[in-house]
């Protein structure tokens, strides 16, 4: 999706057929979002509409604010398997900091919201350093380090909620979770601002091309004095910090405050990141990809609920379309190789 | 002595480009049974491109493929294994975490009836395949563990025994020592006796001269010339290779080279009491400003492990650095580049993005001095554009991605991504290795060039002819310590293998 790489594979690749397949990362997610948005709106009259669409947004944004970060991860050629957790302490932790009803039953601290936000995003932050400090100091691969973490945050969450549900969250957070601004839900605006964030970081701040250089190898990245280490680090932190904010304002989404509410978040992100053809190598794609990944997602869950289909069902073939993205996601990359010999 | 027989394999008017760089142009090729065919040319001169057709790692291209004049057409480097075509590539491709049994047989170890591998057949066969060769190591050690001249004799014996027809050898004696490359060159000979047909690329003219009973010279991707061997030169084939007066290019440093006095001037680097467990003890040396310090040992005398110390990439179990004067201790190599302390690896393959544009690798390294924040495509490119110039990049197009370049000219992009902002010490590991006589110069003119701009530069490497070529000052290690120190004296090739 990114301009320069577009630019760099068009100079090289003379002739159509060899520019599409360089550029079938980008072209394949694109294409099957044309065609599901063309399947749903054959078979379902109430799909092609403005007031779904405004739905889709709004289904996809919490999804999307912890993919900005997730797409960072992807990018430098790691993962992390705590978003959806640490989006759980997250929301959790700012309600506890908020002043509840009498009926709910949870020993919370009420504070002012300002500072219950502040709090919470300083807990995911943290949550994210302990990431960052076990793959770069201890060197635990992310995949194990990120999974003791969904563990650790889920505990975070279970002790400070214990099977209750909280309902109240500060008043700006409820704003920004399930308030509107002349139409628009306030959370489509955060995600979009958050993904625009992303993409001006990654495409035109030194700190993106850094992140871009040790997705694509990183022991050159080393080699050339970059503090691989740190932008690790850093990108640790930036995941779970994205999912933090998409916890705080999910919550609100939802109304309620509870123990495994955002189980699903943590495939939909990978999904939408891998689906859009980020490369899971690293190196290759971005937040544009991200975009096209979370669109098809959103069209794919709304329009099954479209047309007459066992729920059920649904689950499988959100399965199915995830590994066909995995096979065209390591089928681009070994195209691309092929075009680099 | 091939007249009338048919070749095993003919190209005929084999074009092929990339991007709009043509690589070869309509070039003519044929290989007879029971030849050794050498191939020179310099770096990009198209040698490795048409290897690569051979090999099926390029499947497009135009021109007539016929093997024994059958016309084919590879789409995968596993269609011309099945033709019996097998090639060691220049860069070593084992897998260091299986036994060289494994490695030996990889891919088609032998089985039983259930499918499980039958470990004692496979070790008392590669034993025998390796024996053949001359190589005497336990068939079940680990590979890692050896030393890599030995690894890549084990792959190339992998090669020349996997019965393949057509043998592709790129680069083979980079990494070998002198009796390593006899061992090689007989291997070679009986293999030619038993009719598989050899093509032999190298840098090396002399090995070409000696083996080869045909040579091809490439030159800007056409073949321009084919002889027979026992009737060329040395100075013949190299005239040919660049197409200008060769003799003067190649020194053979086989007579005594006077070093120079040893400098005066400032410490830029000093190393004192250096260990390393198995690998250094108790290095200490100096290197000054504006002097080359040339560090002369074997494959694995603890020259990659010194490199990497310097650099921030390995932490020393003990002894200081000091970098003008102040004591460091590198937390990484981004520390050591900020206190101006530059390396290029030997391995072109780890220091390049072969994905990403000229220009990004050469302002990868600098990026934090022209950019705080925000990234400045415009500068970053003429800083590249100027490098590409000034080092005659091949070709010169700062956006084309890195891999399509050949290895001299990545090689070339290596060394530019330091000299935008020349670091106060550079540490090159085998600046040389694997390049032709024309890149090697460009690249030693570079490395002087650089001196009398005041840098202290240091030259790690195992080709005596390199530290020879470059350094003013020249220290020997061998087995991980410093055994002798060359300055102000009368040396030659001789007499650095000696002290090592």
């Amino acid at each position: 999706m990114s301009s320069e790489t577009a630019l760099a594979t068009g100079r090289r690749a003379r002739g159509l057929a060899p520019f599409l397949r360089s550029q079938m990362r980008n072209i394949a997610p694109f294409l099957t979002l044309i065609f599901l948005s063309a399947f749903f709106a054959f078979a379902s009259p109430s799909f092609a509409t403005l007031d779904n669409l405004g739905n889709i947004l709004t289904q996809v944004s919490v999804t999307g604010i912890i993919a900005v970060g997730l797409t960072f991860v992807i990018l430098c050629a790691e993962i992390d398997l705590s978003i959806a957790s640490i989006a759980n302490v997250t929301g959790i932790a700012v309600a506890y900091f908020t002043l509840q009803e009498s009926y709910v039953n949870i020993a919370n601290i009420p504070l002012p919201g300002a500072v219950a936000i502040i709090l919470s995003i300083l807990l995911c932050a943290l949550l994210g350093l302990v990431n960052a400090l076990g793959l770069t100091v201890i060197g635990i691969p992310s995949f194990i380090m990120t999974l003791a973490m969904m563990q650790i945050a889920a505990g975070i969450s279970a002790l400070l909620v214990r099977g209750q549900i909280a309902y109240k969250v500060p008043d700006m957070i409820t704003t920004l979770g399930s308030g509107s601004v002349s139409g628009i839900p306030w959370i489509v605006i955060v995600a979009a601002i958050m993904l625009l964030g992303g993409h001006l970081v990654l495409t035109y701040t030194r700190f993106g091309r850094y992140v871009y250089m040790v997705g694509g190898n990183r022991e050159a990245a080393e080699y050339s004095g970059l503090n691989v280490k740190l932008i690790l680090g850093a990108v640790m932190v930036i995941s779970a910090v994205c999912s933090g904010i998409g916890g705080m304002l999910g919550v609100a989404h939802f109304g309620s405050a509870q123990q495994n509410e955002f189980d699903t978040y943590l495939l939909d992100s990978i999904a939408a990141v891998v689906v859009g053809g980020t490369s899971l190598f690293g190196g290759r794609g971005g937040i544009g990809n991200t975009i096209v990944g979370l669109f098809v997602l959103g069209v794919l869950n709304n329009g099954l609920d479209h047309v007459n289909i066992d729920s059920f069902l649904k689950i499988l073939i959100r399965g199915l379309i995830l590994l066909a993205a995995l096979v065209i996601n390591v089928y681009a990359q070994r195209l691309r190789e092929k075009a680099a010999e | 002595m091939t007249v009338g027989q048919q070749p095993i394999l003919e190209l005929q008017g084999i074009t092929k480009s990339f991007g709009g760089v043509e690589a070869l142009r309509g070039v003519d090729f044929a290989l007879y049974p029971g030849e050794i065919h050498g191939l020179v040319g310099e770096n990009g001169a198209g040698k490795s491109t048409l290897m690569k057709i051979i090999a099926g790692v390029h499947s497009e291209f135009s021109g007539r493929f016929l093997i024994d004049g059958k016309e084919m057409h590879f789409r995968s480097a596993r269609d011309a294994h099945a033709a019996g075509i097998a090639m060691v590539h220049q860069e070593l491709s084992v897998a260091p975490d299986l036994t060289v049994a494994e490695n030996v047989f990889l891919g088609n170890q032998p089985t039983n009836a259930l499918g499980l591998v039958q470990w004692r057949r496979m070790a008392r066969e590669a034993g025998e395949q390796l024996a053949r060769f001359g190589i005497d190591v336990d068939p079940m050690a680990r590979l890692g563990d050896l030393p890599i001249g030995l690894q890549q004799l084990i792959e190339i014996a992998r090669v020349l025994f996997s019965g393949a027809r057509i043998v592709i050898l790129d680069e083979p004696t980079s990494a070998l020592s002198p009796p390593e490359v006899e061992r090689l060159f007989a291997t070679l000979r009986r293999l030619r006796e038993e009719g598989t047909a050899i093509v032999f690329i190298s840098h090396f003219i002399e090995d070409i001269l000696l083996v080869s009973d045909t040579v091809t010279v490439f030159r800007n991707g056409r073949k321009v010339a084919e002889t027979a061997s026992a009737a060329t030169s040395k100075g013949a084939l190299i005239e040919a290779m660049i197409g200008r007066g060769g003799e003067a290019l190649e020194h053979s440093y086989a007579d005594d080279l006077m070093l120079p006095q040893p400098s005066d001037s400032k410490v830029v680097l000093r190393v004192d009491q250096l260990s390393l467990s198995r690998s250094l003890q108790d290095v200490s040396f100096e290197a000054r400003a504006g002097e080359v310090l040339g560090i002369y040992g074997f494959m694995g005398c603890g020259q990659q492990e010194l490199s990497r110390i310097l650099f921030g990439k390995l932490k020393p179990d003990s002894g200081t650095l000091a970098v003008d004067g102040t004591r460091k201790t590198f937390a990484s190599t981004a520390a050591a580049r900020r206190a101006g302390v530059a390396l290029v690896p030997e391995s072109r393959r780890d220091m390049l993005f072969h994905q990403e544009p000229v220009y990004k690798n050469i302002s990868i390294s600098i990026l934090d001095r022209i950019s705080a924040l925000l990234l400045k495509p415009v500068q970053e490119r003429d800083i590249a554009k100027r490098q590409v110039d000034q080092l005659q990049i091949r070709p010169p197009v700062v956006g084309l991605d890195l891999g399509m370049l050949s290895g001299g000219n990545q090689q070339k992009v290596a060394l530019a991504k330091w000299l935008t902002y020349p670091p106060k010490l550079l540490v090159l590991c085998e600046p040389t290795r694997g390049m032709d006589v024309g890149a090697k110069n460009d690249v030693i003119n570079i490395v002087r060039d650089l001196r009398t701009k005041g840098l202290a530069i240091i030259v790690l490497s195992t080709e005596p002819e390199t530290v020879l070529s470059l350094a003013d000052r020249i220290l020997v290690l061998k087995r991980g310590a410093l055994v002798r120190e060359f300055r102000n004296e009368p040396v030659s090739k001789d007499r650095l293998l000696e002290a090592a």
